[in-house]
């Protein structure tokens, strides 16, 4: 597996008249995770929807976003091969734990048995073997975290898009659970972009940081 | 990335529903003024306004209107916050849920048919309490049903408005939080219901304004509860107005044109008072919030409003139990409490006289309000798409306009196209009125989802419809189910529409049971009331059954 890369350049975002950030460039490598920081409304939030594709009105933007040496700031969010954690894991709630990561689960994977195969290994990688049946709202705050990762990573993203996915867990879960993501997107050697308020994050992540927001 | 594109639903709801309904006003406007080419008015004129108000107890008539709409919605809408604020956190329950159920699916004109067997000289309250508590040993001689003061028309109204507006409510108040507020309001001292009316119900209001429009433009023009019981002397002003289209001298369509357009004109100004009411009450009650008084009395009325909340429901529950013994019984003298003897002739003889009405009812409400679900879910994904604008009202108009103001001019155009008189014109003018009620229930749970689901399975790879179909429909199949049962509901109860549209060709079970009303076959009535009451509410129930609905937005 090839180390990914993500290039963002001269990402600008705006509401209305008032211009969030401009001029914004920075790469992304795998081995090193980037952190950005900044008060509420400094369009954290946003760069990250920029760069996965989900940015809508009353936002507008402009900049390229380069995954691969590709330009893909004009793919639709589900071409762009960019997963995406949440502050809430978004587990859908109809669905069993299994379905959810076989929802991800590339369409090539044929055949209920070799996709139930597949999902329940994954299962296994984060330590939820035997889960593929539970029903989400059955599980923990931290089991229902490793599922949503689990999810992300099946559908073999290139680049990991991370918005304060370790906000809502406890001091404790949250050590672990941070180093778990980075852990498996140092595995898969996946660029990851990290939107937090905590600098233990910012620390844990080890790479730049950059800061939102600030210059007003 | 985002240009002006054409919108296939809003496209689809303007020129299919909110054409239609604007050209139907000013074709009936236009008679009104004396223009009918086809009908021999060619020229405008101020004739048909001189016959209306020459027309003998015209005052009455506009008076009894008045009377009838401001009553009813004040009644109900005092009643349903009684109850809340009396019921407290239990309102949210299912339990309520399903108790408010057979009263919201239920048609007007089931629970008025049901009311008049409760109320009348010979119904089931006077045979339950005679000729012990009331010494009658034969029906009394009195009008208990059709009165003219209209006292038995705002009574069914209340029983029909009083649900409406709580299961509004309910599902408003989950979007205020008040309940901190009535917490700190207990806190400061307030006895529980004063502190509920006091804090929550002044927040809760002002975001049930338009159902509360819709209730009040109802119940001053309501035709199919009008017939069953409201006076006929007087009129009601849309009674008038539909004797005089339905009159076989077509030059009575002028001055009906003329009753119809002022019935319009009544509930524009209504609703401009009832918005000035507001003002007032607002003011006063601002100030004598501050002046500090602990609420004994605001306490006692909202627990007597309450009270009687408790009766309405009661007797609506009770009106649908009446319209069930009646479909069973054979034969029952006055004032045997219950039948003597117990046939299922009744729904025999139903069966066969029913079958067509019950065919074209079904399909009818299948086709409509099937068509007004895909036509929301195909709305609100597009504007889930756009980013979500802010939502459309000009959609609830036609809950605001009387039906008699537009439907006659709606006849007209399909009459030009030919497809009067058809089901599917009738389809057509029921999608009209379950278009906006599936808006109304299914678009505030559509947009309490949170956006974030849509973006996690976009970041997982899927498509647009994927993401629809296999994420945002499922997840939504509660709320989706909710509004399909609305919508047979309000097809089921679809009767000045049905009359219009279907040129008098199409029979419903709705246009039967009114139809024979009046006559004195209570047993084949109640047969066809229930019937129009039962399949609704079954529909309605399954609803509520069905798997889980959205989780709240998580914040």
């Amino acid at each position: 597996m090839n180390a990914h890369m993500l290039d963002i350049r001269d990402a600008r975002i705006s509401v209305g008249a008032r211009i969030l950030f401009a001029n914004l460039s920075f790469c992304v490598e795998a081995s090193a995770p980037v952190t950005v920081m900044g008060p509420s409304g400094s369009g954290k939030s946003a760069l990250l929807a920029f760069i996965g594709g989900h940015l809508g009105p009353p936002f507008r933007a402009g900049g390229r976003v380069i995954l691969d040496g590709a330009d893909v700031t004009d793919l639709a969010p589900e071409r762009r091969a960019i997963g995406m954690l949440f502050q809430d894991d978004l587990l859908f709630p109809h669905l069993s734990v299994g379905a959810n990561v076989a929802f991800a689960l590339d369409v090539n994977v044929r055949g209920r048995a070799a996709r139930r195969a597949r999902v329940e290994a994954a299962l296994g990688d984060v330590g939820l073997a035997g889960f593929f049946d539970r029903d989400p709202g059955s599980l923990s705050g931290g089991q229902r975290a490793r599922v949503a990762l689990m999810r992300a990573l099946v559908a073999a993203p290139k680049a990991l898009l991370l918005d304060e996915p370790f906000a809502k867990l406890d001091q404790a879960l949250r050590r672990d659970f941070r180093r778990f993501v980075f852990d498996n997107a140092a595995a898969r050697e996946l660029p990851v972009v990290l939107v937090t308020h905590d600098p233990a994050d910012a620390e844990a992540a080890g790479g730049a940081v950059i800061s939102l927001g600030e210059d007003d | 990335m985002i240009g002006f594109r054409v919108n296939p639903a809003r496209t689809f709801v303007a020129l299919a529903l909110g054409g239609p309904v604007l050209a139907g006003l000013a074709l009936t406007l236009a008679p009104a003024f004396g223009y009918l080419p086809a009908i021999g008015g060619g020229r405008f004129n101020l004739a048909p306004w001189r016959e209306l108000l020459a027309e003998p107890g015209f005052a009455a008539t506009l008076r009894l209107t008045l009377v009838v709409g401001f009553a009813a919605t004040l009644l109900s809408l005092g009643l349903a916050f009684g109850l809340l604020a009396a019921s407290g956190a239990r309102a949210k329950g299912r339990g309520f849920a399903f108790l408010l159920a057979p009263l919201l699916a239920t048609p007007h004109a089931a629970m008025a048919i049901g009311l008049a067997f409760l109320i009348a000289p010979s119904g089931w309250i006077f045979r339950l309490s005679s000729p012990w508590a009331t010494g009658f040993l034969a029906p009394p001689d009195f009008a208990t049903v059709n009165d003219a003061a209209g006292l038995a028309l705002i009574l069914g109204l209340v029983l029909k408005e009083t649900p409406f507006l709580l299961i509004v409510a309910i599902g408003a108040l989950e979007t205020i939080g008040a309940d901190d507020h009535f917490r700190v309001a207990r806190s400061l001292g307030e006895p529980r219901i004063a502190a509920w009316l006091k804090v929550v119900a002044p927040q809760l209001y002002t975001r049930m304004r338009l159902p509360i429009y819709a209730t009040l433009a109802y119940s001053l023009s309501t035709v199919d509860m009008g017939i069953v019981l409201g006076p006929s002397h007087p009129l009601s002003l849309s009674l008038l107005s539909l004797r005089w289209f339905a009159a076989p001298d077509l030059d009575k369509i002028f001055p009906g044109a003329a009753a119809a357009t002022l019935q319009l004109v009544v509930a524009v100004a209504a609703v401009g008072c009832w918005r000035g009411g507001e003002a007032l009450v607002s003011t006063f009650g601002v100030s004598a919030l501050q002046r500090g008084r602990r609420g004994g009395a605001v306490n006692a009325l909202g627990a007597v409003l309450a009270g009687l909340g408790g009766v309405a429901l009661a007797l609506g529950l009770a009106a649908l139990a009446a319209l069930a013994v009646w479909s069973f019984a054979w034969r029952w003298t006055f004032p045997n409490a219950w039948p003597e003897t117990w046939t299922s002739d009744n729904w025999r003889r139903g069966a066969i006289a029913l079958t067509t009405p019950l065919g074209d009812t079904l399909l009818l409400a299948a086709a409509s309000a099937s068509a007004a679900l895909v036509v929301a879910v195909a709305w609100l994904e597009s504007d889930d798409r756009r980013g979500r604008p802010p939502p459309s009202r000009w959609i609830y108009l036609p809950l605001l306009l009387p039906q008699i103001s537009f439907l006659f001019g709606a006849q007209s155009l399909l009459a030009w196209t030919r497809l009067d008189g058809s089901l599917t014109a009738v389809a057509w003018a029921h999608t009209l009125f379950v278009f906006p009620y599936t808006m109304l229930s299914l678009e505030r749970s559509w947009r309490a989802l949170d956006p974030r689901y849509a973006r996690a399975a976009a970041s997982l790879g899927a498509s647009k419809g994927r993401i629809l179909f296999r994420v945002k429909l499922p997840i939504q199949f509660r709320a989706l189910a909710i509004a399909l049962a609305i919508g047979v509901s309000v097809s089921f109860a679809q009767y000045l529409s049905t009359l219009f549209a279907g040129g008098g060709r199409v029979t419903t079970l709705t246009t039967e049971a009114i139809a024979r009303a009046s006559g004195g076959d209570r047993r084949f009535v109640a047969v066809a009331a229930f019937l129009q009451a039962a399949i609704p509410v079954l529909v309605y129930l399954w609803a509520l059954l069905a798997p889980m609905g959205p989780r709240p937005a998580q914040r």
